[in-house]
């Protein structure tokens, strides 16, 4: 388990590494950062200047190295828009979207679960057949789209909850929704068939045979081994979503790491923008490092190939 | 899959059977007659559209659909705030989202397949590069690249189109590496290597007929991720620039009103809707068919 959990430390660290050279490089497809941040009005003496002050006369390997070093201590450069520390801004707004993206896999857990389950108890059931049109109609939904619908609808027609904001937790019950539905399809197929294959094995049937009760084979002999991979996939869709909160943050204007990615892309804020991508890929790396730790820890098949 | 190679069926058999697969399926059905509406559309928009998409009529702005009080059969579905007659634009708007779908998903296709068939073939090191690869497109935020880039570079359908192919591609990769893996270790495989075949012979004569399956249904499924994620990106206003027709650009447009016109977000969002709905249906449609043990 030791050999494992550091060959996939390692791993995400060399995946860290690229994603960082990649964010870094990603904002030299301007031809000139000089220019973007100045905006098309400045003297080429401004950008001249700005040139200068942000180092942009060095060579592109020597200014990642520089802002890598930083990086790693934390320091993420100064916003050109907000005139603030990126770190901090960024460390000001994620709270939020942390509090939006776990509502939104709980969410979108209690949805799908239950109901993956419910349908592989019994396949071709109307219980499945409601999962299975469900999934395929939440796949197909656009979540802006959904966004402005459902405000159209509760906030607007019903005057059920209020339309942006994030003062009260009755804020956060539209964007939740909207963040979770998409991964609710992903997560109630994989409960369903993980469920259906455990079922049909001979350690259900034993303990059916046993006379175990339904409840107890289903929940606690079933149900525990479907799950193992749900949960990395619960995982997984949890580092998707934060990269999604972008649209979701954007219509709600729920004032978190998502909704600042909006401003500093619009602005040409690229420090703020370099910061966003880094540590968004950062905490899916994370996510993804530790959710492999827990499959092999609950499945020791995995860490021995 | 080697029972469909093997010579004594025919080619119209295997035709009819296929059609009798096609048929016995709603959800293809469905899904193949809305999208090849679709695409009929799209590709006779200028026969089908009742008036120019770009033609602004100030005088006519915001009249709301016929089946309104206040709608005319002039302008069935309505006009925009410009004044621009919203059927039309939603014929052209077809266009558009097929052509960015259908691009990516090329472009994806791509790159996804060869690094897929690749690393699943050759194994070893070129898999762990590929894996490596995989992760690493993985671990970056798809809407949040794409906007940056498309902001930094600036919004065109052709930079659109580019900055997706280049985005979405691991879903091939994937697929494409974990079926090439299967395929290998087949006898016929083996035994094409062993009469002395060319490794890009194996690849090609042997290893991509029996891949193809896979990979058109993961083409389906990124035209339709695509097709929303350009809708996503032109809602934002970083995608498909205005005056196109773009549907993810129309909802953009319409937001501003949509409390007092919610027809206006509502028409081109459905269109999305249905649009991607149906060719998930296709996509789940191929799969079943041509492999029904992958099914979940």
């Amino acid at each position: 388990m030791l050999f494992y959990t550091l060959k996939r430390f390692g791993l995400a660290s060399l995946v860290a590494l690229t994603v960082s050279f990649i964010s870094f490089g990603l904002l030299y497809l301007s031809s000139d950062p000089a220019i973007a941040m100045a905006g098309e009005t400045a003297s080429d003496a401004d950008i001249e200047a700005i040139r200068k002050l942000y180092g942009f006369d060095r060579p592109i390997l020597v200014q990642y190295f520089d802002w890598l070093q930083r990086a790693v201590g934390g320091d993420l450069g100064k916003s050109y828009y907000f005139r603030t520390d990126v770190s901090a801004l960024i460390g000001e707004r994620l709270p939020t979207t942390m509090m939006l993206g776990v509502s939104a896999i709980t969410f979108a857990i209690l949805f799908s679960v239950p109901l993956g389950v419910a349908a592989a108890i019994r396949p071709n059931s109307i219980i499945d057949r409601v999962a299975l049109f469900l999934s395929v109609m939440g796949q197909a939904l656009p979540s802006f789209w959904f966004a402005l619908m459902l405000i159209v609808l509760l906030s607007v027609n019903l005057r059920l909850l209020p339309t942006s904001g994030s003062d009260t937790w009755l804020h956060f019950v539209m964007p939740t929704v909207v963040l979770g539905y998409y991964a609710a399809p992903a997560i109630m197929r994989l409960t369903r068939t993980g469920m259906l294959e455990v079922l049909s094995t001979d350690y259900i049937r034993t303990a059916r045979a046993k006379g175990l009760r339904p409840v107890v084979v289903l929940f606690k002999h079933a149900l525990r081994n479907a799950i193992i991979p749900v949960v990395s996939l619960a995982a997984v869709q949890f580092g998707f979503m934060l990269g999604g909160s972008i649209v979701v943050e954007t219509i709600f204007a729920l004032h978190g790491a998502g909704f600042l990615a909006w401003e500093s892309i619009t602005r040409n804020d690229l420090p703020t923008v370099q910061g966003l991508i880094l540590v968004f890929s950062l905490f899916y790396i994370v996510l993804t490092f530790f959710a492999d730790l827990l499959n092999a820890w609950l499945d020791p098949r995995i860490r021995i190939s | 899959m080697s029972l469909s190679n093997s010579a004594n069926i025919n080619r119209s058999g295997k035709l009819s059977s296929l059609i009798k697969k096609v048929k016995g399926h709603q959800g293809m059905i469905i899904g193949s007659v809305i999208v090849i509406t679709v695409i009929a559309i799209a590709l006779l928009a200028p026969l089908i559209a009742p008036h120019d998409p770009y033609h602004q009529d100030l005088m006519r702005r915001l009249v709301p659909p016929v089946w309104d009080s206040r709608g005319s059969w002039e302008h069935i579905l309505g006009t925009d705030h410009l004044g621009r007659d919203y059927l039309s634009r939603l014929i052209y708007g077809a266009r558009i989202s097929l052509l960015i779908g259908i691009g990516a998903a090329v472009i994806s296709g791509i790159i996804g397949t060869f690094m897929g068939v690749m690393a699943g073939y050759f194994g070893g090191r070129v898999d762990m590069v590929v894996t490596f690869l995989i992760t690493v497109r993985l671990s970056m935020p798809v809407v949040l690249v794409a906007l940056a880039v498309v902001a930094i570079v600036g919004g065109s359908l052709q930079v659109v189109v580019t900055v997706l192919g280049l985005l979405l591609w691991d879903r091939f990769a994937v697929v494409m590496r974990s079926s090439t893996l299967q395929i290998r270790s087949m006898d016929y495989v083996a035994a094409a290597r062993a009469v002395g075949c060319s490794t890009s012979r194996v690849l090609i004569a042997e290893v991509m007929p029996n891949v193809v399956n896979n990979l058109i249904v993961i083409t389906t499924i990124e035209i339709a991720h695509a097709i929303i994620l350009e809708a996503a990106l032109s809602f934002l206003g970083l995608g498909v620039q205005p005056p196109l027709p773009s549907w993810g650009l129309m909802v953009s447009e319409g937001k501003d009103m949509m409390l007092f016109e919610p027809w206006l977000i509502a028409i081109p969002g459905v269109a999305l809707f249905m649009l991607v709905l149906a060719i998930n249906l296709m996509g789940d449609g191929a799969r079943d068919i041509t492999a029904p043990e992958n099914r979940n």
